[in-house]
């Protein structure tokens, strides 16, 4: 036991006296949450739009007001004739136009439908169809305003409720995975070169030839990474809950549980990783490339993992971060207890388990 | 048994297909218990490769080899416990002080500072004022010194250091030396390379390694003894000239440049100075000062080398 605290103790040296590592390892998920968490965003803000009103009628200038009014949308240019309408498309800074035909007031006042068209840059579709969606409610409001008392009568009334989020603020959704992400790449990167970097420096040689146990020497490169990722994780968490306003809404012991069995996982699996490299080039491009690319893509933190094809839905069941992103989302904005991430929870320990056997075992006792 | 280490046939090969390098080819070797036993020979002989079969650091390809009764492959466990190995490459760390560095090795052997000072107290009262300093601002003497305190920090029964002096200043290497000499009264088996042939002559045996082969074992005396041939030390004023000119001399086996002369080896009685310094004058040279000379254990290995290396081509 001796031995492992003294392993221990060479780590955290290492660590507090390289500064370009200690200045990556806290200033890193700090910048990267907030580039992540501000940069990856559905919501819709000051969208620029573009009117062609040929009514031009009180009624008509009430809903462009509206339109205007809120957050969600500008209006920041008044067209002249429908030609324009491409025009203004191929400028690119206009994502819709609407067109509000001559007859719109007197249809609105005979009690006819009035008619309204939306005219949207599809090149995004995502983003089309939900500021669509957007200024649909808008014009849907004027038209209660309008005639309280005769509202349109649909076959089928849908009420709809967001549950959970009923703001629909897209950072719920991505900061519990950028959380997922950043300690994924503070843990696996720092750790992945670990051992491979006592091997590049020789200093594996010395480290070999005396009796200590490989178990020790890689259960004592995670412990202060260990440390150190539980500091991040609370950082980040200010940070979720100050600068995004995700609050967590279940246990807050339960979502560090789950972190520092997500923390846990990712060392054990740059560990592994370390073992299996030659280089520490190697190490850092299997753990950048091999994992951060898939961890965006297919961990459910930018698309959703049900839309995938078959082949990627079974690659995305082999990374931690999509089950890390699981259990986020279920403790911190469904507000859910232990019964529901049980399943996450014990295949991220498995996982743990099973790169933590394979490191031991891929443990060189001899240099090659 | 008073054999501390004992390789047999030991071969070794690195690379693939055409880039296949033989490194050790055939190495058989024995050291006696409280031997201090050198290994010379030039970069890339095998030396390394060598220690680091015997350290169980590498699998050799064929043959055994085994420490202090251990089989370096089946019980590689039991030889770590008992060798004190400091590699060619400085292994320890640098962004640890020499005191943190002393404290981590020795508690990785199970033991601490306090109680293996007696052990190293010689070697380590150089250090003591600097132990507060990173390893890596050490001076090459410095280090040298520290990677030997860690190798005797659990007191070893066989050390093994692989070019322990190399890139150290002249003087440190001497006092290196003279600290396996202190070494030697303890009873521990020393193992050490040099690619400097003077150092050789501290060694009780010295074992020559060339192209992965031994070439010659023997203590420094019996090889020096073996010598077969007079050396006649050659000077003038033109010393480029003269090298090629004695080379081509009648009767002249080998000649190579040794600091301020040539040293010139022939049968003998097939050459005598004063019919060398004749001819020398007829041929123009100037300030010419011929001497008999006793044989160097360079001079030993020279003539051994080139034998080697013919045997190798």
């Amino acid at each position: 036991m001796k031995q492992f605290f003294a392993f221990v103790e060479k780590e955290f040296y290492h660590i507090f006296r390289d500064k370009a590592t200690m200045l990556i390892i806290l200033l890193m998920p700090v910048v990267q949450v907030l580039i992540f968490g501000f940069a990856i965003t559905t919501d819709i803000q000051n969208t620029e739009i573009a009117v062609l009103d040929q009514c031009n009628t009180p009624e008509s200038r009430t809903l462009v007001a509206k339109m205007d009014a809120g957050s969600y949308f500008q209006v920041s240019g008044y067209l002249d004739s429908p030609e324009q309408i491409d025009e203004v498309f191929k400028k690119g800074k206009i994502k819709m136009a609407v067109v509000i035909p001559p007859g719109f007031s007197r249809d609105l006042t005979e009690g006819e439908t009035a008619q309204v068209q939306l005219v949207t840059d599809a090149t995004n579709p995502n983003e089309a169809s939900i500021i669509t969606g957007y200024l649909q409610n808008i014009i849907g409001a004027f038209a209660m305003e309008l005639k309280p008392e005769n509202p349109p009568l649909p076959m089928v009334n849908v009420e709809t409720r967001m549950l959970y989020n009923p703001q629909l603020k897209s950072a719920y959704t991505f900061v519990p995975g950028v959380i997922g992400l950043v300690l994924m790449l503070i843990c696996t990167l720092m750790t992945s070169v670990s051992i491979v970097r006592e091997r590049e420096h020789g200093t594996m040689e010395a480290l070999l030839v005396a009796p200590s146990k490989p178990i020790y020497i890689i259960f004592a490169k995670t412990v202060p990474y260990f440390c150190i990722s539980i500091f991040n994780l609370l950082v980040i968490i200010l940070l979720s809950i100050f600068a995004f306003d995700v609050p967590i809404r279940g246990s807050f012991l339960m979502f560090f549980l789950a972190s520092i069995t997500y923390i846990f996982t990712s060392l054990c699996l740059g560990i592994f990783i370390s073992t299996v490299s030659k280089t520490q080039q190697i190490a850092m491009i299997i753990s950048l490339m091999g994992l951060m690319l898939p961890t965006v893509l297919l961990s459910g933190l930018m698309f959703p993992i049900e839309s995938m094809p078959a082949l990627l839905q079974g690659l995305s069941y082999l990374l931690p971060a999509r089950w890390f992103i699981d259990m986020g989302r279920v403790i911190m904005i469904k507000g859910l207890g232990f019964s529901y991430i049980w399943m996450q929870w014990t295949i991220l320990m498995g996982m743990a388990a099973v790169f933590l056997a394979l490191s031991v075992r891929g443990f060189k006792v001899r240099l090659t | 048994m008073d054999n501390s280490v004992i390789v047999s046939d030991i071969g070794k090969c690195f690379g693939h297909g055409n880039h296949k390098v033989r490194a050790l080819d055939g190495v058989s070797l024995q050291v006696k218990r409280g031997e201090l036993f050198g290994l010379i020979g030039p970069d890339g002989a095998g030396k390394t490769t060598l220690f680091r079969i015997v350290a169980s650091l590498m699998l050799p390809d064929c043959g055994h080899a085994e420490v202090e009764g251990f089989d370096t492959v089946a019980q590689y466990r039991e030889i770590r416990k008992i060798i004190g190995y400091m590699p060619g490459r400085f292994s320890l760390y640098q962004d640890l002080s020499v005191e943190e560095n002393l404290k981590f090795f020795a508690t990785l052997f199970g033991s601490d500072i306090k109680k293996s000072y007696p052990g190293i107290q010689p070697i380590y009262r150089y250090l003591e004022p600097f132990k507060k300093r990173k390893a890596g601002k050490l001076s090459g003497g410095m280090k040298q010194k520290l990677a030997l305190c860690c190798a005797l920090i659990h007191d070893p029964k066989v050390l093994l250091l692989d070019e322990p002096t190399t890139g150290v200043d002249p003087v440190s290497r001497k006092e290196f030396w003279e600290m396996l000499g202190l070494l030697q009264d303890k009873g521990i088996t020393v193992i050490a390379s040099t690619p400097y042939m003077n150092e050789a002559m501290r060694c009780h045996r010295v074992c020559l390694l060339q192209n992965g082969k031994v070439v010659g074992c023997d203590s420094p005396e019996n090889i020096r003894r073996a010598f077969p041939f007079k050396v006649l030390s050659v000077k003038s004023a033109e010393m480029f000239r003269l090298l090629e000119e004695l080379r081509r001399y009648p009767g002249c086996h080998a000649c190579y440049p040794f600091g301020a002369y040539h040293h010139f080896y022939c049968k003998q009685g097939s050459v005598q100075a004063d019919t060398l310094q004749q001819f020398l004058e007829n041929q123009g040279y100037t300030d010419i000062k011929i001497k008999e000379s006793e044989p160097t254990i360079e001079d030993c290995f020279m003539d051994l080398m080139s034998q080697g290396g013919k045997d190798g081509n």
